[in-house]
């Protein structure tokens, strides 16, 4: 009795995440300037409807969250990018 | 120092082949008559609009790049505006990274152009 005392049961065994560390991929790899005019890489940093995803989802830093978000302006402007929709990918 | 710009136009889909010609010759003009210099150009040919503009779904693009004052840029975009075949354009600086970005580009295509000859 002394022993499950201490011992905490659970009804489902706790699952430990091991969070991966984000990154900017434009550090990472050295990207100093983004293109509009390639709207399939542009599409990594929009959700399903073309909004711009946040910093703290994709991990990009500041300085390039925005040029990502200059770039897609530009490519939406140029009918490159719909700037509404519904299930982009 | 003149700076460099890239600018990239939205021609109209009813246009025959001569006449999307005559445009594009028409604006080099334009850039060529106010001490532009082209320095670089592309045809992406007819695309498919990710949404319409005044009721077309598809249209012409072509880009082109080009070192000037910054006063043709205004004259340039002028001669867009007046033109009835032009249904979008978009005109803006190259910073430094975006003219080696382009260089870079084109060196790529070269080289993959005399490899496949």
């Amino acid at each position: 009795m002394a022993q499950n005392e201490t011992e905490i049961r659970y009804l489902t065994p706790p699952t430990v995440e091991v969070k991966k560390k984000k990154y900017c991929r434009f550090k990472k790899n050295r990207i100093r300037y983004i293109d509009y005019k390639d709207p399939e890489f542009l599409k990594k940093f929009l959700n399903d409807q073309g909004k711009i995803l946040p910093r703290r989802i994709t991990g990009t830093s500041l300085k390039y969250q925005r040029k990502v978000a200059k770039a897609v302006k530009r490519a939406r402007h140029i009918a490159l990018l719909p700037y509404v929709t519904d299930l982009l990918k | 120092m003149s700076n460099q710009y890239e600018t990239v136009f939205i021609a109209t889909p009813v246009l025959s082949e001569h006449q999307m010609k005559e445009a594009v010759q028409k604006f080099k003009k334009v850039i060529t008559d106010h001490k532009g210099e082209i320095v670089h150009e592309e045809n992406w040919g007819l695309k498919k609009l990710a949404y319409p503009i005044q009721k077309k779904s598809t249209g012409f693009y072509y880009l082109i790049e080009f070192k000037g004052p910054g006063s043709l840029v205004e004259k340039l975009e002028v001669q867009y505006r007046r033109d009835e075949r032009i249904i979008r354009f978009l005109t803006f600086r190259m910073e430094k990274f975006a003219v080696e970005y382009a260089e870079k580009k084109r060196k790529q295509k070269e080289s993959e152009k005399s490899k496949e000859e």
